[in-house]
């Protein structure tokens, strides 16, 4: 028997594992689509922020200031790997990008481990969103209820930086085409930096703000990144809109299949995946020609 | 590499095999160390098929090597079953058939989306192995009790249980995997394999059915995964559950990288050397888990600065070492082959029986059309071409030539209108399938086999013409294939390349290019084949010489050709199709389209609307 109550609060559940989803993959998404890079270190950087977070926060005891510090070091980790690393790498064939992404997630986890070990830890939420709040049908935990709301004003925030302001129009002409946009005399070097940052920094704080919820742990990031993939291969690969829509449909396929086996969550987003694949193999959203 | 001695590798590997357990442990190898190497080496096999031959990285391997080592340790605990040989067969063949189930899905996409799948499948069978499927798997625990290997000959069994035994065991189906990869690559799907991994557009263009060797290549894969890890639990008494971990198809993705890929050698090697470093940095150096970072440190140095792993670097330093490479039969540039072609072409301008008695009709288009969004690219174009014609299409930019000959080789789905070729109704059908009819086309940019010389590129287009969209003779050896020989000669020297035919693509110059293009197309031997610009981007010494080509091609074929260079047109063909604002404007002779008001009009941009 299915209890209603329960199935609600999952639905609600599964609303913001899809939020934070649609975040994370939209972070992967503009990266792949703008600098044709699949990140494989895209779920490590989300547990890098998770621990940058938590670093900052050990220091300060204060939740924002954490929130904005770990994001930070995670954007500019992101801008100095696509400095050093990934540049070197836009000629070469997608095969040698993914492996060199791979490579760095492992580096950025293991590095993790060396530091912190292997034990996870954890942020508490800010005080005053510690506790129930009652949403006239159900009680529900404070602090997802403002995850909900932090991760909506992220995820619109980017929404803003790409389609309401000149470098976000420079990044969505560098999507269409990146050598149209060099050959106006824009650096497309800069914005190829800048976007893997922005991207970066999307993972990173989603990893924080997710800490107080599940806690952080080196090996966090793998489960996130294959959640991820879906997500993408869902929503159709460099689509913002497709990413939002695939995070929320993960999100609601993970948390309802888990209310009756948490076994089968994986199985059951297997199974939607090969339905797009089967229906709409560009993804929901997605445009052909992409591959 | 080397034609006198065809098993050399294989011996040399035997030998390496044998000698290894002598040498090794004195350098810090311990047995066991080497007999995962071995493990490894042959998981590795099948995925450096995939990956190094193929072109498709896959990070879903754990889940095959998982489900070959859990069904064969399963069928070894759990079941009356004894025969370890057996068991390993049923783990494989467990492992072939999931490989085939996910390759359907999988291979609906190709590049980062196939990554991006398989890494997605990795981690399903690790959830599903772990949870629904504990009873059988073990959970967590894996599975324990797993007898040592054994070979039941009837008369006697022979147990390998000694460290020396397994080793040999194990190196008995190392080698027999080597042999088999071996084999496979040098079979005519593994030179199909390889094109696909070049150019997989071009390969199906020639009449391959690439998704369907794609999937072959994904099974074999999938079943020397199953295989190796079968061996596993057999070599550990038991079955980890970590097989089936995503840590396990990374591992296997850097020891390929790292050794190399695209060398069958190129897992064993990395194996070798990411497991000696895992043991000396825990064992030696005492740095803990620290191991893996400077594993992964390692990983992505190699991966920036050694493009093609150890032994890919390897061999540029010994080619660094023996020198300069013998000169090869080098292009004169001064002094091109046909060398008297130039001066006897104006002689005989139109060299070619012109008004040649019309034949039966080849090609038909019926009020061919097509959109895109509110442009109209190709309307209601009506165009018959007979067998033993030479076709001219011309227009001005933008009159939708390119579009119409994607519409004939089918690359461009019509929006109404039919294609009749051979009198039977093409409209619909794919490119590797009209190919596979006789239809084909020679591409305005040049769509080779980068990595593979103008030989081989010949090869894989006379293959398909030979064998059919698909046919998994994956033990025959290419030189069996009848009369593969004469049908590549015959196209090499059509095109004037036969001193350079075993140069790489990448050593051609332009010209030269430009020919082996047109020899792919010949030597699929079309009933009917279009040239795509053939002319585009030739200097006027190499556009003469082209020119001259076509017209020897020309005897006994049916062609269209497009281009802008009207002089060429107008010296080659004896019809020629004028196309503007995507409508036939105007068809007759080269004479009645020289004069006509209309084409002059058009070309001159005189856009005169009542």
């Amino acid at each position: 028997m299915v209890n209603w109550a329960n199935f609600v609060s999952q639905c609600f559940n599964g609303l913001v594992l899809g939020a934070l989803l649609a975040l994370i993959s939209s972070g992967l998404t503009i990266i792949y689509g703008t600098l044709g890079v699949l990140n494989l270190a895209h779920g490590a950087l989300f547990m890098l922020g998770g621990y940058a977070g938590w670093v900052v926060y050990s220091f300060t005891g204060s939740f924002a200031v954490a929130v904005l510090g770990g994001s930070l070091f995670v954007m500019v980790v992101g801008l100095v790997i696509e400095r050093v690393i990934v540049r070197r790498f836009y000629s070469r064939p997608n095969e040698d990008q993914i492996l060199v992404t791979f490579g760095l997630g492992v580096v950025i986890v293991e590095t993790v481990r060396h530091f912190f070990g292997s034990l996870s830890k954890s942020i508490p939420p800010p005080p005053e969103l510690v506790g129930i709040t009652s949403i006239g049908f159900m009680m529900y935990p404070t602090y997802r209820l403002a995850l909900l709301g932090i991760v909506a004003v992220a995820l619109l925030a980017l929404y803003v930086v790409l389609y309401r302001t000149h470098i976000g129009m420079i990044v969505r002409a560098g999507i269409e085409d990146s050598a149209m946009v060099d050959a106006l005399g824009i650096d497309v070097y800069k914005v190829f930096m800048l976007v893997f940052g922005i991207g970066a920094m999307a993972a990173g704080f989603a990893g924080i703000v997710n800490t107080p919820v599940v806690s952080i742990a080196p090996d966090s990031g793998e489960s996130i990144l294959v959640q991820t993939f879906v997500v993408v291969v869902i929503g159709g690969v460099g689509s913002f809109p497709g990413a939002v829509l695939g995070g929320l449909i993960a999100g609601e396929i993970i948390s309802i299949t888990s209310m009756f086996n948490p076994g089968y969550a994986y199985v059951m987003l297997f199974v939607a995946m090969t339905l797009v694949l089967v229906l709409r193999p560009y993804g929901l959203l997605g445009a052909a020609g992409r591959d | 590499m080397s034609k006198r001695f065809p098993f050399l590798a294989e011996a040399l590997t035997a030998v390496g095999l044998i000698v290894a357990p002598l040498v090794l442990p004195h350098l810090g190898f311990s047995t066991s160390t080497l007999d995962r190497i071995l493990i490894w080496g042959l998981f590795g096999l099948g995925f450096d098929l995939l990956f190094g031959f193929t072109g498709l990285l896959s990070f879903g391997q754990s889940a095959f090597f998982g489900t070959g080592g859990m069904v064969a340790a399963y069928v070894l605990t759990q079941t009356s079953v004894t025969n370890v040989l057996l068991a390993l067969l049923i783990g494989t063949g467990a492992a072939a058939v999931v490989g085939f189930l996910v390759g359907l899905v999988a291979l609906r996409r190709t590049g980062i989306y196939f990554a991006m799948i398989t890494v997605a499948i990795a981690e399903v069978f690790y959830f599903v192995e772990f949870n629904p499927l504990s009873d059988y798997t073990g959970g967590e625990n894996g599975l324990p009790g797993v007898p040592p290997p054994s070979v039941d000959l009837g008369f006697k069994t022979f147990t390998f249980d000694s460290d020396l035994s397994t080793y040999g065991f194990l190196a008995f189906w190392f080698l027999l995997g080597l042999v088999i990869a071996r084999r496979i690559v040098q079979s005519p799907v593994g030179a199909i394999l390889k094109a696909i991994r070049d150019n997989p557009l071009r390969a199906a263009a020639v009449g391959h059915d690439i998704w369907r060797y794609k999937l072959a290549a994904f099974v074999v894969a999938a079943a020397y995964a199953g295989f190796a890890g079968g061996l596993l639990g057999l070599m550990q008494g038991f079955m980890p559950p970590d097989a089936f971990m995503f840590d396990t198809s990374g591992q296997l993705v850097m020891q390929t990288a790292i050794g190399g890929a695209g060398t069958l050698f190129g897992p064993l090697v990395g194996a070798a050397i990411w497991l000696y470093l895992s043991d000396f940095f825990q064992n030696t150096l005492h740095l803990g888990s620290d191991w893996k970072l400077v594993l992964g440190i390692v990983f992505v140095v190699l991966v920036v600065f050694l493009r093609h792993g150890v032994i890919g670097g390897a061999r540029d330093l010994i080619a660094l070492a023996s020198g300069p490479p013998a000169p090869r039969a080098a292009p004169e540039p001064n002094a091109p082959a046909p060398e008297t072609e130039p001066q006897r072409l104006p002689a005989s301008p139109k060299a070619p029986a012109a008004a040649a008695e019309p034949g039966p009709i080849i090609l038909e288009t019926r009020k061919l059309t097509r959109r895109y969004g509110g442009l109209l690219a190709n309307r209601d174009i009506d165009f018959v071409v007979r067998e033993g014609e030479l076709r001219g299409v011309i227009g001005p930019n933008g009159a939708g030539k390119s579009t119409f000959f994607k519409m004939l080789t089918c690359e461009v789905k019509p929006s109404s209108g039919h294609i009749l070729f051979h009198d039977r109704d093409i409209t619909g059908w794919d490119v590797t399938r009209v190919c596979q009819l006789g239809l084909t086309k020679s591409y305005q940019v040049n769509q080779l086999f980068n990595r593979l010389t103008a030989r081989e590129n010949v090869v894989i287009a006379a293959l398909a013409q030979k064998r059919g969209r698909f046919r998994p003779d994956m033990l025959r050896s290419l030189m069996s294939v009848r009369r593969l020989n004469d049908q590549v000669e015959e196209a090499l020297a059509l095109v004037r390349l036969t001193t350079r035919a075993d140069a790489p693509v990448s050593e051609l110059a332009y010209g030269e290019k430009r020919r082996l293009e047109i020899g792919l197309a010949l030597a699929a031997r079309p009933s009917l084949l279009l040239l795509d610009e053939p002319l585009a981007g030739m200097s006027p010494r190499e556009r003469i010489e082209t020119v001259a080509l076509l017209k020897s091609i020309r005897v006994g074929r049916t062609l269209i050709v497009i281009d802008h260079d009207m002089d060429a047109i107008f010296e080659l063909a004896e019809r020629i199709t004028v196309l503007s604002q995507g409508q036939v404007l105007v068809e007759g002779t080269p004479d009645e389209i020289k004069t006509n008001s209309v084409v002059q009009e058009a070309y001159l941009g005189g856009v005169n609307e009542p």
